[in-house]
Parts: C-alpha cells; structure tokens; sequence
C-alpha cells in the first residue's frame, strides 16, 4: 500500500492557494485561474484515493472533473470576455449589479 | 317511536280515508292559482293584456272546486271526514319518509272557502284597484302564488308540506308588500316583514326537528295518534316553538312590528294579508296542533298570555294612527289576538277561534278593499284627517264599510257579535283576568273603528283642494257589497253550533262549562263595554273639530300608541342594537385577531426577507466566502461525526 499523505497534503495545499485566490483577487482571469487551480488541487486527491483504495473509481471522477472543467473554461472565459467588451474591466467586484 | 297501543288517546285522532271520487280534484285546489302563477311569471309580457283575468280565473275555478269538496263533505258521515291524497313520495331519505300528503278535512274546508273565496273577490277587485299600474300582471302573478302558497298550507298532511306552504307564504308577502319596490319605505317593510318572519320560521323549522326524533314522523294524523304517549316536557317545547312560528306570521307580540310596516303594500295585498292568507296561518298552525297544546298545558298558558296582550296591543295602536290603512293593521292585530286566545283557550275556545277568524276574514276584506276604494277616490291618501263626510261621496264605499265596521265592534247580529261574544264568553269561563281583558279589548275595538268611521265618513270634510273624491268603478265596488253581506251573515255559521260540531272530529268536543255569569249578562256586558267605547269616541272625536294635523301635546299613551307601542324602538333595543354591537365585535375581532394572524404572519416573512437580502450584495467573492464556510461546515461536521 503506497502511502499517499504527501499527495494528498500537496493537493490540501493547492486548494487552499486556490481558494485564497479566489477569494482575495480581483481580476477575473486570475479568479479564473485560481478555480482551475481548486479543481486540479480535488483531482490529485482523488487519485491518489484511487491509488491508495487500488481500484478505478476516483481515477474516473478525475476525468469527469477534467470534462466539466473544460466545459466550465469555455462558458466561464466567454462570460468574462463579454464582461470585459461591456465594461471596460475584468475586475469581479465591478459586476456587482445583480443584487438586493 | 311509540307504538299506537301505547298511546293515551286524549286528543282527537285524525284517521284519513284515501281520497276517491270528487275528492281525487283535491289537488286541483293548490294547483290551479299555482299554474295560474308559473304562466304569469313566465309568460312574461305577451300576458299582460289579459293576465289579470286568468289570475282571477284560477282563483275563481279554485272556489269552485274549494265548494265542490265542501258539498261532497258535507254529505259524509261525522267520523268519516278526513280524506287525504297521496301525490308523490316528496322525501324519502332513510328512516325520514315524507310524502306530498293533503289532508282535507271540517277544518281545512273552511279554511279552503275562506281563502280562495275572499281571495277571489279581492282578485277581481284588484282588476280595479291596479288598473293604472304598468305590473298589474306581476301582481296577479303574485297574488296566485300567494293564494297556492296559503292552500298548500291548511292542505298539507304533514309539518313539512305545511312548511312549504309556510315559506310560500314569506316569500309572496315579501314580493307584494314589496311591490311598489321604487319606494324606499316599501322596499324596508318587505325586508322588515320577511326578517321578522324568518325568526317565526326558525321556531317552526326547530318544532319539526323535534317532532322528527320525537315521533319519527312529522305527520298530522300520526302524530296524532301518539302524541299522548310523549313526555310532556317534549311537548312543551314542540308547542312553545310552534307558538314562536305562529307569533311571527300572525303578528303576535313579540314578532308584531312588521304588520303595520307592511301597509307599504298595495291595498288589496293588505287585505289578502289579513283576511285569507298570511296571519291565519299563525291560529290555523295551533288548532292544527291540537293534539301537541292539549297535552302541554303550560305553552296553552303562554299562548292565552301573548294572545291577550297582542290583543291589547294592537287595539291601543289602532287609537291613535291617523292611516287609515296603520289603524286597520293594529285592529288585525288585535283581532288575530281574539283568535289566539280562543285557540289557547284549548278544546272550548278552537270552534270560535276558527269561528272569528272566518268572520274576520269576511269584515277585514272588506274593510281594507273600502279602505282601497276610499283612497282610490282621495288620490291614494291614506291620512284620515284629510277625510271626513265621505258617505256622500261614496255611498257604496260608506255603505259596505259600515257593515265591516258593525261586524268588528260586535254590533249584536252582526258576525263580529257572535264571534268575539264567543270567546269573551270562553276566556271568562276559564280564567276571569283574561275575560276581563278580552272584554276591555273589545270596549278599545269600539272606540279605534269608531274613530276611524267619524273621521273617514262624518264630521266635516277636510279634503286638500286637488282631491274630487269620487265612487270607484263596479269592478271594485262588487266585492265589497259581497264582503259586506258575508259580514253581516257570517254568524249564521254559529246557528246550532254547526262550526263546533262540524269542527268536533278535528279539535274535539268540549265538555259543557258553565260560565261564571250567565251568558246573556256576558252578552250585555260586552255589548254595553263597546257601547262606552264608541261613546267615548263620539265625544273625544265625533264632536269636536279635527286638527289637520295631529296635535303633539298629547298625553304619553297616545305618544306611545303612535310609535306602535314602541315595538320597533323595543326591537331596537333588544336586538337590533345588541346585534350591531356583537357584529362590531366579530368584525374587530376578525380585523385584529384573524387578520392580525396572516398579516402578522406575512409582515414577519416580509421582514425577515428585508434583512435576509442583504446578503445578496452582488459581491462575487464575498459568495465564494459563504460557499468555502459552508464547505468546511460540513466537513467538520463529517469529522465530528467520524470521530465521536
């Protein structure tokens, strides 16, 4: 049995850079990015679930985070693009008009 | 249930024998003015030309039939005088079986003459009398359906079908005294009329119930035959809830303020009302239920108690009207008060209860139809000190009302005479207190009808300039030269007691009572009481000059006499004002305490939204926050639970 502590405390790691990015940028492509980073930080540690469980299961849901990732980039990158056409910024806290 | 065994037979039972013959037209009676009815109603206007004649003629046919029976009645033997007719199964719900039953026997034969007889003449006299009206149609419409309501009524063999005929009853006065429905006062007296007589009804519709579950059945004849194994009490109860029903329909006190509002109505209404339908109903429903109030002594006490003071009452509201048509009303009241007291007077006092309500029905007719012709001649004023020395002017009028009005005060020979003398004579025999009152009603009847005649017909005249008092046509006159004979020789009914012994089978003989005095001293007392009374009005009014408007220094009695006795300002104080008061409460209550619950409720949501959507500030990061929280909330919630 490999021992995956170190996986999984990098991918703890990733996640945590991520969501502070998340949380403390303002630029939307960087936002961007930092989500892409979370969701890599979540499929290292389902591999390494896998490898650690020896079967298919986290590997497959690793794929599928791949997949809705992508899909998420081409929605979530075309939205920022418009954004952008529209206001001259790709800041996040600009696109505040949708609330009380 | 009670079996017949059982049963103490104290009452007269009623034992029908199925109709046959002749009597299988029974139905014909009700139907005819009922047919006559539905074509008016919806024939609409293509029957105005000549509605009013088949109005009249279905009444007229329903006389004829009425008389028909009668003489095939009359030619049975004593005991074999109930014939009833089967028409369809009405209800039949489980153990609740109702047929359309009629019932006709000595009592609803003289019922059916009276009403389809006056009710005929008071057709033809409102051929007349409605001749300018644009709704005479509608109004022969609705005086047949008064008239099918009212025969349904005395016909029905039982309480429900007596009901129907009941309500029928309500919903026609309500439509005619309501008639002229342009005026405001006489759109308020129908209401007034048909909400007064909706607390009678609930008496009634409870005296049912409680027969229902008593006897299983709300037959006459069969209920007839156990009332006397039922306790008392329930009879009691069952009596007094029939006198609530018949206090609201006859105008008995308590429920007596619609009657003089109910004058609104146009004149012939007025003496359909009072002579042949509507407040007979009240005396009919007690001798009806005969055998329920000769077992329940005490709801026949409460029954001499409200007839003698609605006697009282009605007599001293009939003093000081000056309507000629409100004068009339409060004699009605007083009279059917005459009525219920011979009706509560028991076995001794039905026979001339039943006795002055035909002779009452004959001289009111034709009072209030002289009534009509005297305000048809006086453009339709109805204000008596407006009148005076009308018998010149219209001498048929005078000479018709002057026979009504020796038949009320009990001119000796007329019917009124024999009529009231009978049940003075009665209510002496059972209690002096009640006799003594009844006899001093009658002084009060002397006086009112005196007054209303000097007013009307002598003194001097006091007509306003326009007003060319004229006879009316024949058409009207007729059925009053009618009434007047019947007026003058209803009393032959009495001659060898026919009525009480054509009455026997149905409300049962009497035992011979010795009166206190004897009957001819009765006879001169009562004769010398009206005799003051008219005195007493020759003085007071015959003799001096009339106002032409009615003095305001008058002595509190007249004061009171004027606002009917305060019956409306009592209902007022009683009711009404207690009413309005406990529907403010409800309506408070509902407006604070119901609606304070769902506006407290949804103002609470509403407020807590106000301050929930602050969190929806627009900020994309601040999201993200409140979405990492509310992971790591559940991910240590996982480890606690792993843990533990």
């Amino acid at each position: 049995m490999t021992d995956v502590t170190p996986y999984v405390v990098l991918s703890a790691i990733l996640f945590s850079i991520g969501a502070v990015g998340v949380l403390t940028r303002r630029n939307a492509i960087v936002v961007f990015m930092c989500v892409e980073l979370m969701l890599n930080a979540c499929n290292l540690a389902f591999v390494a679930f896998a490898k650690q469980h020896g079967n298919l299961d986290g590997q497959v849901a690793a794929f599928f985070v791949m997949v809705v990732a992508a899909a998420e980039v081409v929605v979530g990158l075309a939205i920022i693009m418009t954004i952008f056409r529209t206001r001259r910024s790709a800041s996040v806290d600009d696109a505040s008009l949708l609330k009380y | 249930m009670y079996s017949l065994s059982e049963a103490a037979h104290q009452v007269p039972v009623i034992e029908p024998s199925a109709a046959d013959g002749t009597f299988s037209l029974l139905w014909l009676v009700i139907g005819l003015p009922l047919l006559g009815a539905v074509v008016l109603l919806l024939g609409g206007r293509a029957t105005d030309r000549w509605g009013h004649w088949l109005g009249t003629l279905m009444s007229a046919a329903s006389f004829v039939v009425s008389l028909l029976l009668f003489v095939e009645l009359l030619g049975r033997e004593e005991g074999d005088r109930s014939v009833t007719q089967h028409l369809y199964d009405w209800i039949a719900v489980g153990d609740l079986q109702v047929g359309m039953d009629l019932l006709y026997d000595p009592l609803s034969a003289l019922f059916l003459l009276l009403i389809t007889g006056v009710g005929t003449l008071i057709h033809v006299y409102s051929i007349g009398y409605m001749e300018h009206d644009p709704r005479r149609r509608r109004f022969f419409a609705y005086l047949n359906l008064f008239v099918a309501a009212m025969l349904m009524l005395v016909l029905a063999e039982n309480y429900l079908g007596l009901f129907l005929g009941w309500e029928g009853v309500g919903l026609a006065s309500y439509l005619l005294i309501g008639f002229w429905q342009h005026k405001p006062s006489a759109a308020a007296a129908a209401r007034k009329a048909f909400v007064i007589n909706r607390v009678g009804d609930i008496g009634m519709a409870l005296a049912i119930a409680l027969l229902f579950t008593t006897f299983g059945t709300t037959s006459f004849s069969a209920i007839s035959q156990v009332s006397g194994a039922a306790e008392e009490d329930t009879l009691t109860a069952v009596g007094l809830l029939l006198l609530l029903a018949a206090c609201g329909k006859s105008a008995q006190v308590p429920l007596q303020a619609w009657l003089l509002d109910a004058m609104e109505g146009p004149t012939p209404v007025s003496a359909l009302i009072h002579a042949a339908t509507m407040v007979t109903a009240g005396v009919y429903l007690v001798v009806r239920s005969n055998f329920i109030f000769e077992l329940a002594p005490t709801a026949q006490t409460v029954v001499v108690v409200v007839a003698t003071v609605t006697l009282l009452w009605g007599a001293v509201i009939g003093c000081a009207k000056d309507d000629i048509k409100k004068a009339l009303a409060g004699s009605t009241m007083s009279q059917i008060g005459y009525m219920m007291l011979g009706a509560g007077l028991g076995v001794a006092g039905y026979a001339f209860a039943i006795f002055h309500l035909i002779t009452h029905g004959f001289f009111k007719a034709n009072m209030f139809l002289g009534a009509g012709s005297v305000m048809h001649g006086m453009n339709d004023d109805v204000d008596m000190r407006r009148y005076g020395a009308l018998r010149h002017a219209m001498p048929v009028t005078f000479l018709t009302f002057a026979m009504g009005y020796l038949a009320i005060i009990g001119f000796p020979g007329f019917s009124g005479f024999w009529s009231k003398d009978k049940i003075i004579e009665t209510a002496l025999a059972e209690n002096w207190v009640v006799g003594v009152l009844a006899l001093l009603g009658a002084g009060i009847t002397g006086f009112y009808m005196t007054r209303l005649m000097l007013l009307t017909f002598f003194t001097t005249k006091r007509w306003k300039e326009d007003v060319h008092p004229h006879e009316s046509p024949g058409v009207m006159t007729v059925p009053l030269v009618v009434l007047a004979a019947l007026s003058v020789l209803g009393g032959v009914l009495l001659l060898g007691d026919w009525i009480v012994e054509w009455l026997a089978p149905v409300v049962g003989e009497a035992p011979h009572h010795e009166p206190p005095l004897p009957i001819i001293v009765i006879t001169l007392l009562t004769v010398a009481t009206v005799a003051v009374g008219v005195a007493a009005a020759w003085f007071l009014v015959g003799r001096r000059e009339v106002p032409l408007t009615a003095p305001q220094d008058v002595s509190f009695a007249t004061r009171a006499a004027r606002a009917d006795m305060y019956g409306d300002a009592i209902n007022d104080v009683l009711v009404g004002r207690p009413g309005a008061a406990t529907v403010r409460g409800l309506t408070a209550g509902d407006r604070t305490v119901v609606d304070g619950l769902f506006t407290g409720g949804s103002a609470g949501v509403k407020a807590t939204g106000n301050v929930l959507r602050r969190l929806q500030n627009g900020f994309v990061r601040s999201y993200a926050l409140s979405v990492l929280g509310g992971v790591l909330l559940v991910v240590l919630a996982l480890l606690a639970v792993n843990l533990a």
